[in-house]
């Protein structure tokens, strides 16, 4: 028996059931309700191709163990996460990488995902190939759905070539300094004072960009900002304390904020697919993906 | 009324001429065609359709290869090519809200010269519209390093089949909630209509080079494609032209294309002067050891140019070549690229057939052409046979159904070989939460036992369809 007919047997067909990875971020989109089985999904890499820049894992596998494997062969993805989060956690929480000027978006990542569905059946959702139209894409429905329309069991992700080099660098300067003197910076953070880059390439590509911004009185820092822990949608205010991750619609901040409700129309599709997927709402009850914010 | 009575007809010609797109699918049947130019008019044509029972699809240019704007049974078609304006270009914000029937190239031109463009390039630019690209998913050359139309679309309104209107996405951000944006994006117009669209903005790239690879074998073409990403180098845009394209498109494009060769490959990289500058050295030192016979870096605009109109006319110089041709899309692992494309080969030999190879090689995305004349009796079955044989391949060898063509009604008969039973009924359960009672562009993508339309050979190339 395949490690993904062994993580079908255990969700089984009726009873509530969660999806628990690293835990890391248990608390985004409320608790699973009481009385809920929690399952694992299945772990470890189970095929890289460099050539293909693909790779096959298990949704369990922590992402520091995934990124071992690639950066053997130069290779990372575009998943990220606190300590000890696990590939298929990152996906189902659905944020992107705060390096996403340089890596995509989280949602490109997934190319092929072999879930559990309500009904305690297999089902694959996309295609293992790096381009691939055949059909609905279902994968872009499970990054962001908290587990909540089906369970992912093992994954194939887009993996990239990692950068040769990659540095921080702050000035109290505003951020479209950057954006005017850089191509495609990994990152852009301000707080309202202090603007972060993370430079990311070519060694020597980074070292032309950290020379022109250093007229602007960069200078290499040891990382990217502590964030506050509040991940909410940039409204055109920045809170104080707050960080903006420019470009990307997302602010960190302290004060919990509600996610604007949306569209009745929206609501209705969102209604029904949960009730397609999941009739009996047996699939990590209490979660709901429409309390994250950004 | 839904639009007015000079923006529909139910004429014979029109409903004739709406009755086909790009691809080789016949025996579609459209009802009365309606051009509406604002949302409102999109939704009272979708709520006349469901007064009167009928079904409506969804169409922009029509260039489409897999017949999924070909209507079935009837249905009222919308036509979007009168919503054709640039709503809204944000360089700050990097969004430009643009309406579904702006043509591609269109939206290219208007961005010139800002700093920014819009990545996805699909062969039919000049054609193709920014709804139809979205519908499909669309890719291009250029897809390889950028990604296809999802990654460039942040939001977009769409009039679903009960006539509500509803906004998938954010400008910024990733959704909150189930992406339903990414769900819509591909959707081939069974989802229901995009009516405003909201894209992203690339930075155009500070340096671009394009290389000319030549080769002796088309194996050594293949392989040297994932040698240069095995190498760490993601690459622009890799395509691979066989000798056949070779020979038909160089006297139109004066590109330079060595004739004698077995395979072109080209390559573009882009990003930063020195980085750049490095990624050159290696893509002609990997080429070199594994076969090129030559290595030529454009040396200005206009060599670049002429390289590249090469690869994008390709379809119209191999047009000449025979009456009738059949397009093919799959994709396959890259680094199975040579043994697929010489099974190709070889299908097409058992078959009798011409086939000549033009596609995205860094990708995997297969484009075999079959040229043929159908007014030869048998030609056809042996086309169809030779094609189901190449689609089998390339699933054997771990491949896909689609690439950038999408299936439309050309390849639902196919769905069944990469898909089991019930990974088309969670497909299934995607499409009805958009579209409960199936009336958008009913009949498409997944296998349905009623039947619409027909395989047959293209023989008028439709104006602005390249592969």
């Amino acid at each position: 028996m395949s490690n993904l007919e062994a993580f079908r047997d255990t969700v089984g067909e009726f009873g509530a059931v969660c999806v628990r990875g690293g835990g890391t971020r248990w608390e985004v989109g409320g608790p699973p309700a009481e009385d809920t089985k929690e399952v694992s999904a299945p772990s470890g890499v189970e095929c890289h191709d460099p050539a293909e820049m693909t790779v096959r894992v298990g949704a369990a596998t922590p992402l520091t163990q995934l990124h071992d494997v690639l950066r053997e062969h130069g290779q990372e993805t575009t998943l990220d996460g606190p300590a000890g989060c696990t590939v298929g956690g990152v996906l189902a929480v659905g944020r992107s990488s705060l390096r996403r000027g340089r890596v995509g978006a989280l949602t490109e990542a997934l190319l092929q995902a072999d879930c559990v569905g309500a009904n305690g059946k297999v089902f694959t959702a996309g295609g293992p190939t790096v381009k691939n139209v055949a059909g609905y894409d279902l994968c872009r429905l499970l990054v962001g759905s908290l587990g909540t329309l089906a369970l992912m069991g093992v994954v194939v992700l887009r993996t990239r070539p990692s950068p040769e080099h990659s540095t921080w660098l702050e000035s109290q300067v505003e951020p479209s300094v950057v954006l005017e003197t850089c191509y495609r910076p990994a990152s852009v953070l301000w707080d309202g004072t202090v603007t972060s880059v993370c430079l990311e390439g070519y060694r020597i590509d980074v070292t032309a960009q950290i020379s022109a911004l250093s007229r602007f009185g960069f200078i290499e820092a040891v990382g990217p900002p502590a964030l506050p822990p509040v991940r909410a949608r940039w409204e055109g205010e920045l809170p104080t304390g707050a960080i903006l991750e420019v470009g990307t619609g997302v602010v960190h901040q302290t004060g919990r904020v509600d996610p604007p409700r949306p569209l009745p129309a929206v609501v209705a599709v969102a209604s029904r697919l949960k009730e397609f997927f999941d009739p009996a709402g047996r699939l990590n009850p209490g979660r709901d993906p429409y309390l994250e914010a950004a | 009324m839904a639009v007015g009575p000079d923006r529909v007809t139910d004429g014979a010609s029109a409903r004739r001429l709406y009755s086909r797109d790009g691809s080789v699918m016949t025996g579609g049947r459209a009802g009365p065609v309606c051009f509406p130019e604002t949302t409102e008019e999109v939704v009272s044509c979708v709520l006349a359709a469901r007064r009167h029972g009928r079904a409506f699809v969804p169409r922009g240019a029509g260039t489409g290869l897999a017949g999924g704007s070909v209507p079935c049974d009837d249905p009222v078609v919308i036509v979007t090519t009168r919503m054709n304006q640039i709503l809204e270009v944000d360089y700050d914000r990097r969004i430009a809200w643009v309406e579904p029937g702006v043509v591609n190239l269109d939206l290219g031109r208007h961005l010139s010269g800002s700093g920014f463009h819009f990545a996805p390039d699909p062969s039919s630019q000049q054609a193709c519209t920014i709804g139809g690209n979205v519908a499909n998913n669309s890719g291009g050359p250029h897809c390889l390093a950028y990604g296809v139309t999802s990654a460039h679309v942040a939001a977009v309104e769409v009039v679903l089949s009960d006539g509500t209107v509803a906004v998938f996405g954010e400008e910024q951000g990733d959704a909150a909630g189930f992406d339903l944006r990414g769900a819509f994006v591909g959707g081939e117009g069974t989802l229901g209509i995009a009516t405003r669209i909201a894209v992203r903005l690339t930075p155009d790239p500070p340096t671009v080079a394009t290389l000319l690879l030549d080769f002796a074998e088309v194996g050594d073409a293949a392989t040297t494609v994932s040698a240069i990403i095995a190498a760490g180098v993601l690459p622009a845009a890799v395509e691979l032209m066989d000798r056949r394209v070779v020979e038909a498109v160089e006297p139109f494009a004066e590109a330079g294309y060595p004739l004698d060769a077995a395979a072109v490959l080209i390559v573009e990289l882009d990003g930063l002067p020195d980085g750049v500058a490095h990624e050159v050295r290696l893509v002609t030192q990997i080429a070199s050891e594994h076969g090129a016979r030559t290595v030529r870096v454009a040396s200005d605009d206009s060599e670049r140019a002429r390289i590249w109109k090469g690869r994008k006319s390709a379809f119209g110089a191999i047009a000449n070549i025979q009456p009738d041709y059949y397009l093919h899309d799959t994709v396959i692992p890259r680094t199975k690229l040579a043994e697929v494309l010489e099974e190709v080969y070889e299908i097409a030999e058992r078959h009798e057939l011409l086939v000549m190879n033009v596609f995205h090689a860094g990708d995997g995305n297969l484009h075999p052409l079959l040229v043929f004349d159908s007014r030869e009796p048998g030609t056809m079955d042996r086309v169809l046979a030779a094609g189901e044989e190449i689609v089998r391949a390339s699933l054997d060898a771990g491949g896909v159904l689609s690439g950038e063509h999408g299936i439309g009604l050309e390849k639902q008969r196919f769905m069944p070989l990469q898909f089991t039973p019930d990974d088309l009924a969670a497909q299934d359960a995607l499409r009805k939460a958009f579209d409960p009672d199936g009336i958008a562009n009913p009949l498409k993508i997944l296998p349905t036992a009623a039947s619409c339309g027909d395989i047959n050979a293209l023989d008028v190339i439709p104006e602005g369809v390249w592969v």
